[in-house]
């Protein structure tokens, strides 16, 4: 009974690894715990798999060592830190935020700031002729009048309205 | 012997490469018409040498040559005759043969489709292609040479690793390459736009083919890559943001920001210096890419000291490679003036959102696949930049982007009106409210950030389908003509709409993957697991022989409210020559979940571990790729493309063509 409640469990887990079902502990709430926390941890003798994913010896062990921490009344930190002890930062998937990685956590905000910025700054160095056209006046409409009166021969062009900007649009594409 | 024409093949490109590097460029800089002439000579001798070096490896791998030392390192005579082929480019010095194989490829299709260059920016161009075949033909030979000789020859040789001998995998790396490698002719076309100090529309409209294509391959080679993992590493992932894996993803982010900076360069003439350093930066992050992920300096900083001579090389050969053009770049860029202005608003201030987000989300990357490496070098502690890094930087920046793309192409050309094209998206917010509400019903008390994602696509899905509406003025104009207007738009206009509408799709099968479910049991053959609908029984496991394995085979039962729908067979593989088991997963499939079943290991007393995990929307992932692919293939059968083309419908009279849209 118990283990199909568990098999119910694991139905409902958002999640999806490969631990084997002997390590697995019989207090579901721990074991998704325990889960959470391998799932971050870096298995040390493959090349980039977690603790969870990976078949070796070693994930075995770390998988272990988390579950027995847990039973033992760890908190999740405690669990992690027991591992990091143990086997170093290395271990760590999600390192963590400390000067040494300041750069890295924070870099992508800043260049998304920093290149934001410099695409403001560019597109307000340009002139700005095309933002707001000057409506014609009298001396030129009557120039362009007696331009399209001299050039009646030719067909029509549809003068762009904002209907008919979709079609405009029409030359862009992928 | 055969191995020898090869190496001397080999050899003699590396001469022809030198000729076709020098003579052209001193020839445009004399305007000297013969010397410019020997580029294009040049290019296609030096694909016929470096093809007939890859046709005498090939000999080699086929025949089980096993005096040639890189033949003995990775095959053998069990090996099927797909792998000892494949397995050619399944090592380091066979792939970099592949690679500049691709290479010359590359500007021979320059050197054929090009009668309508300029014969100095041609000459130009070609000479780029030329040093970049110089530099790795060098590497090749002083370093990584796939045919130097074993004395006496083995009898036999150590074979291929097992997890490589795969059809997936085996057609992996070529696509990738050409992909990578296809980037050099935008790399070449930049360069020599520097050297001549001119970029036109009529330079984005050359670059643009290329670029789209070598696009389509990287897209292709990636979610093969992907797929590879999913279905052989026997849990079901699919992209583990692995240095390997981002070394690929790098430039195909940059790629895609550079297909999209280039339409700007060719409709409106301006983003011109930044569209040339994109193009200077994809194909850099593709050699970076190639010898990162070859070099095995990933793994460890000290993988690089085991061989210095190789790693020094590289290090030589990257700084000569980027240092070079971006000085070129620094020095030349600043004459290049943009013409056309636009206002923030508007399909080039979208084009350029596009291409700061692409840009932040590669550099992000960048910096997590590197890091570890850069601090480890400075000293620092050892660590590790894994998935959630990845999952807690890169997945926010892509969410802005994908909203974007749903809105950009309903923005007109230099002022848009984004109250209008949001106001004419109605249909799309009401998809996304609907999709939000019925993944939050079904999933209730499921992962939240996943119905998120769901929304987004269904965002991007219907967005892309409004505008394709309004494009062809569905139910505005009688259906006759929606449909005359939907037949004469350009192709490039259906590229889009596929390629962005492929990316919706894969953005659902991406957020939807949080929805798995999975079991695992330790059962006897007769017993049987559960997992979502469907029940899985073990019947039997058989030993069966291989070519060159033997197989544990299990026939698994599945049933759904007990009619049976399949049987399906997961393997677990044993390949005694490396002593290495392998898993074979079965996936059954209806496109819109698969069921992935993998068999573990056994007892004596006939206990199997058996996993099953049920992966909703998962099969779109691959799905949305291929179909982005194809919108890439579709937009590059446009006309405007084709050669000579554009010519011909000048000299036809106006009215003959069709006026896109009217």
């Amino acid at each position: 009974m118990r283990a199909l409640l568990l098999v119910l469990l694991l139905l409902l887990a958002p999640r999806a690894f490969a631990v084997e079902p002997s390590e697995r502990l019989a207090d579901p709430a721990l074991e998704a715990r325990a889960r959470s926390i391998t799932a971050e941890l870096r298995c040390l003798v493959c090349q980039n798999e977690s603790v969870d994913e990976s078949g070796a010896d070693l994930a075995h062990d770390i998988r272990v060592l988390v579950r027995d921490r847990l039973k033992a009344g760890d908190t999740n930190a405690q669990a992690r830190q027991a591992v990091v002890d143990r086997y170093g930062q290395f271990v760590l998937l999600r390192p963590r935020v400390e000067p040494a990685t300041y750069v890295l956590w924070f870099a992508p905000v800043a260049l998304l700031v920093v290149g934001f910025g410099a695409t403001v700054v560019w597109l307000r160095g340009r002139p700005a002729s095309i933002a707001a056209p000057s409506p014609l006046d009298d001396a030129e409409r009557t120039r362009l009048d007696a331009m399209l009166r001299e050039d009646a021969s030719l067909p029509a062009v549809p003068v762009p309205t904002r209907d008919s900007q979709p079609a405009l649009a029409q030359d862009g594409e992928a | 012997m055969i191995a020898e024409l090869g190496h001397f093949a080999l050899i003699l490109a590396l001469f022809v490469a030198i000729v076709q590097a020098s003579v052209p460029l001193i020839g445009a800089a004399r305007r000297h018409a013969g010397w410019m002439a020997v580029g294009r000579t040049c290019a296609l001798v030096e694909f016929g040498l470096i093809a007939l070096a890859m046709a005498a490896l090939m000999h080699a791998y086929v025949t089980s040559d096993f005096s040639v030392a890189n033949v003995y390192e990775n095959s053998h005579t069990d090996k099927p005759l797909l792998y000892k082929l494949t397995g050619v480019w399944g090592n380091h010095e066979g792939s970099m043969l592949l690679w500049v194989f691709m290479l010359s490829l590359c500007a021979a299709a320059v050197a054929v489709f090009s009668d309508n260059l300029p014969p100095a920016l041609r000459a130009r161009v070609l000479a780029v292609q030329g040093m970049i075949g110089v530099g790795f033909l060098l590497f090749i030979l002083f370093t990584s040479n796939p045919f130097l000789r074993l004395w006496p020859a083995p009898p036999n040789g150590r074979g291929l690793n097992p997890v490589l001998q795969d059809p997936g995998l085996a057609f992996h790396p070529p696509f990738l390459y050409l992909g990578y490698v296809g980037f050099s002719v935008a790399f070449a076309f930049a360069v020599a736009a520097l050297i001549e100090g001119r970029v036109d529309a009529a330079w984005a409209r050359w670059v643009r083919p290329w670029t789209l294509a070598s696009w389509c391959a990287l897209t292709i080679g990636i979610a093969m890559g992907s797929w590879w993992a999913y279905y052989t590493l026997g849990w079901g992932g699919w992209w583990f943001w692995d240095p390997v894996e981002n070394a690929s993803f790098m430039p195909w982010l940059v790629g895609t920001a550079l297909i999209h900076s280039s339409i700007v360069v060719e409709k409106r003439d301006t983003l011109k210096s930044w569209t040339i350093l994109l193009a200077i930066i994809t194909f850099s992050l593709s050699l970076v890419g190639t010898f990162l992920v070859r070099s095995g300096v990933l793994t460890s900083v000290h993988a690089f000291a085991t061989d210095p001579t190789r790693g020094t090389f590289i290090l030589l050969l990257l700084l000569v490679a980027i240092g070079g053009s971006l000085t070129l770049y620094a020095v030349r860029a600043p004459a290049l003036k943009g013409g056309g202005l636009f206002a923030p608003i508007s399909r080039e201030g979208a084009l350029v959102l596009n291409n700061l987000l692409l840009s932040c989300g590669c550099a992000t990357v960048f910096l997590g696949t590197l890091y570890p490496l850069f601090l480890d070098a400075v000293g620092g502690p050892k660590l590790s930049v894994g998935f959630p890094f990845f999952n807690r930087t890169f997945a926010p920046l892509m969410v802005p982007m994908v909203i974007a793309v749903g809105v950009g192409p309903m923005l007109a050309w230099k002022r848009g009106d984004l109250l209008g094209a949001l106001q004419r998206l109605w249909v799309a917010y009401i998809a996304t409210a609907v999709t939000l509400l019925v993944a939050f019903y079904v999933t209730y008390g499921g992962p939240v950030l996943a119905v998120l994602g769901l929304g987004l696509a269904a965002w991007l899905g219907s967005a892309v389908l409004v505008e394709f509406a309004e494009r062809i003025r569905l139910f505005r104009l009688p259906l006759a003509d929606s449909f005359h207007r939907a037949i004469h738009l350009p192709r490039s206009a259906y590229g889009m709409t596929i390629a962005h509408f492929g990316l919706a799709v894969s953005v659902a099968g991406f957020a939807a993957s949080a929805f798995a479910q999975e079991a695992i049991e330790v059962l006897r053959p007769g017993e049987s697991l559960h997992i979502a609908a469907y029940t899985l029984t073990l019947q039997k496991v058989e030993r069966m022989p291989g070519p060159n394995y033997t197989a544990d085979d299990a026939s698994v039962q599945i049933t759904r409210d007990g009619t049976q729908i399949a049987v399906v067979h997961p393997q677990r593989r044993f390949f005694p020559l490396q002593q290495q088991t392998t898993g074979e997963t079965a996936i059954r499939t209806n496109l819109l979940a698969d069921l992935y079943v993998a068999l573990g290991d056994g007892d004596a007393e006939g206990n199997w571990t058996v996993r099953a995990y049920w992966k909703p929307l998962v099969p779109w992932i691959w799905i949305g790729a291929v179909i982005m692919a194809f919108g890439g293939l579709v937009s590059l059968s446009d006309r405007r493309w084709r050669v000579g083309v554009a010519a011909r419908a000048r000299r036809a009279p106006a009215g003959a063509m069709p006026a896109p849209g009217e």
